[in-house]
């Protein structure tokens, strides 16, 4: 749990969050080469998973100088461990079948375009400029993750099931998305991040408009939701996925370049 | 080379008493370096070698993506796990450029690539072989991709015009993946530790024989280049492609300061190339038969992405025709 944090680390650890989410789905989907349903898939997949690690970086560079440690970018990717990672837990869940890798890139997605361009009015010069030029990228996700949403929702019988169950499966790692904690109600009092009950808008406004559209069932918003990932507590599957992404680096700790 | 022993099912080539009128004309235009398009008229076994080749090389760079996605998770930093992953998307492109450029002759891709699922359509061998350290990623950009460009520079002169259109923007993109390969493997020569060099010279070792195999055989063996090479598919033989490379590699491989696996490789004066020793073919044929360390992962891995993803692709079908059939009422 991160207490009594001073305003530089408040905005070091919400950095952190950004780049981690970010990071550890492209990490995800990385593990996708060579097994998209098709070509064309495998060359979007790509792309979202260059945009976020590319987003990743600049999140990880503005982070590494406010950092009280002095870490690289690099070192804060793949130097940390689990408890340190502060993505939330929807990113880290499985990729499953292609219904789950699209519902759970799309409930990112949903989020990630609506803090993007809410972060474009942030009193921070930095945020606002990394913000605006992610916000281009994350509007192509979006559109093409809702696409297939529909696609699928309203496609065969078999993919309109396996949609739902896909929904139904990770609904419960959204709350964390929209709700904020002292750690971003400090940042908002700040101006430097949005109003999370905007970013909550703006989020069910997408999930709403694109499941009725897909013919799926939208889950209730009071079901339980996990929670923690933001915090530094995650689920059992985040140790696995850092044991591979983090391996060269620990297993050559000497190692100056690569 | 992506594409290796290429059948052209034709046991002799023709001379130009024993040609019809058309096929005449079609090597008069050859021989004059004009570029057949789709639509011209073109000897059947000239279609289907083509078809052949250009698949066997969309399918080369599709496995191909393989190899290097074992290493993509792995990626030690930010950047390499950018520019590898960049890498790997340019290769599916090609690979969807090559289709294409395949589909002008009337043939089709889910034909094709059902063929490469059945063993009957081949991918270059050197993806049947495993990539088991870091530093393979910047021996193929190096070695793998640096034979491909040696073989598609000249296919880029290749006599039909969209292949060597095709050709013309793959290299430029190759050319990027060796010197960013060659990058990988000097900056740990220049400034790693021991451990991370002889990971270095552990890849060499095992790519070197693969990559000079890509070639194919020597032209003694090569019972189809002589028919490619008169219709100027193929611009220059396997051998002296294969001469080519060693001729242009050991300078970079002496200033990275490793060494190649073969004793037998030195400097001859006299011809101005480099000798090396003999390729061992038992070896290259195994591969080809299907008996890599490899070969069996590789389709199994790109079979079952196309047995997933079948649902995925009918639904996207069905919802196309829902729309189609809304626009109509």
């Amino acid at each position: 749990m991160i207490k009594n944090t001073k305003p530089v680390d408040t905005l070091f650890i919400y950095l952190l969050r950004l780049a981690d989410s970010n990071l550890i789905l492209s990490q995800r989907l990385c593990e996708l080469c060579g097994d998209a349903p098709s070509l064309e898939e495998e060359l979007a997949i790509s792309n979202v998973a260059l945009d976020l690690i590319g987003q990743a970086k600049n999140w990880y560079e503005y982070a590494s100088e406010l950092d009280p440690l002095k870490r690289t970018a690099d070192h804060l990717a793949f130097r940390r461990d689990a408890h340190e990672f502060y993505n939330v837990l929807l990113v880290e869940q499985k990729n499953g079948n292609f219904a789950e890798t699209i519902t759970r890139q799309f409930f990112f997605d949903a989020w990630h375009l609506s803090i993007l361009e809410s972060l474009q009015d942030s009193k921070d010069e930095r945020i606002k400029s990394i913000a605006s030029k992610a916000v281009k990228e994350v509007s192509y996700h979006l559109r093409r993750s809702s696409q297939w949403m529909i696609r699928l929702g309203d496609g065969t019988e078999l993919s309109h099931e396996k949609m739902q169950s896909a929904i139904n499966q990770l609904w419960r790692f959204t709350g964390e998305l929209i709700t904020s904690d002292h750690l971003e109600d400090a940042l908002e009092r700040d101006g430097l991040i949005p109003d999370p009950r905007k970013i909550f808008g703006l989020w069910k406004h997408s999930i709403e408009t694109v499941l009725s559209q897909a013919k799926l069932v939208n889950p209730d918003y009071d079901a339980w939701m996990y929670k923690g990932g933001k915090q530094g507590e995650h689920t059992e599957l985040l140790g696995f996925i850092l044991a591979e992404m983090q391996y060269l680096q620990r297993a050559y700790p000497d190692a100056k370049v690569w | 080379m992506y594409a290796q022993l290429v059948e052209t099912g034709v046991k002799k080539v023709k001379s130009q008493d024993e040609m019809s009128q058309d096929e005449s004309d079609f090597q008069a235009k050859i021989d004059a370096e004009i570029k057949i398009e789709a639509k011209n008229w073109m000897p059947e076994a000239y279609r289907k070698t083509l078809i052949r080749q250009i698949s066997q090389h969309a399918h080369s760079e599709i496995v191909g993506m393989l190899p290097e996605g074992n290493w993509l998770t792995r990626a030690p930093t930010l950047k390499r796990k950018l520019q590898l992953l960049a890498k790997i998307q340019d290769e599916a492109g090609h690979g969807l450029y090559l289709y294409s450029a395949m589909e002008t002759l009337g043939a089709d891709r889910d034909v094709e690539v059902e063929k490469l699922h059945t063993g009957k359509a081949k991918y270059s061998s050197i993806f049947n072989y495993p990539t088991l350290n870091w530093t393979d990623m910047g021996a193929i950009g190096w070695l793998v991709d640096g034979a491909a460009i040696v073989n598609q520079v000249v296919l880029q002169r290749t006599s039909y015009g969209p292949y060597s259109r095709a050709m013309v923007r793959i290299c430029k993109e190759e050319s990027f993946h060796q010197r960013q390969g060659y990058e990988i493997l000097l900056t740990i020569m220049q400034h790693g530790t021991d451990a991370q060099k002889a990971m270095v010279q552990d890849s060499i070792n095992r790519l070197w024989w693969p990559s000079l195999m890509m070639f194919g055989p020597t032209d003694d063996d090569s019972p189809n280049s002589k028919q490619s090479l008169a219709w100027k598919i193929k611009r220059k033989s396997n051998d002296e492609l294969r001469q080519m490379f060693i001729d242009q590699t050991i300078p970079q491989l002496e200033f990275l300061g490793c060494t190649a696996p073969d004793p037998d490789l030195k400097w001859n004066e006299e011809t101005g190339h480099y000798d090396f020793g003999e390729i061992d073919w038992s070896e290259f044929y195994a591969v080809l038969k299907g008996n890599g360390p490899c070969n069996q992962e590789r389709l199994a891995k790109r079979k079952s992405a196309i047995d997933k993803g079948a649902w995925v692709r009918e639904a996207a079908v069905a919802y196309a025709k829902k729309q189609e059939s809304m626009k109509g009422a």
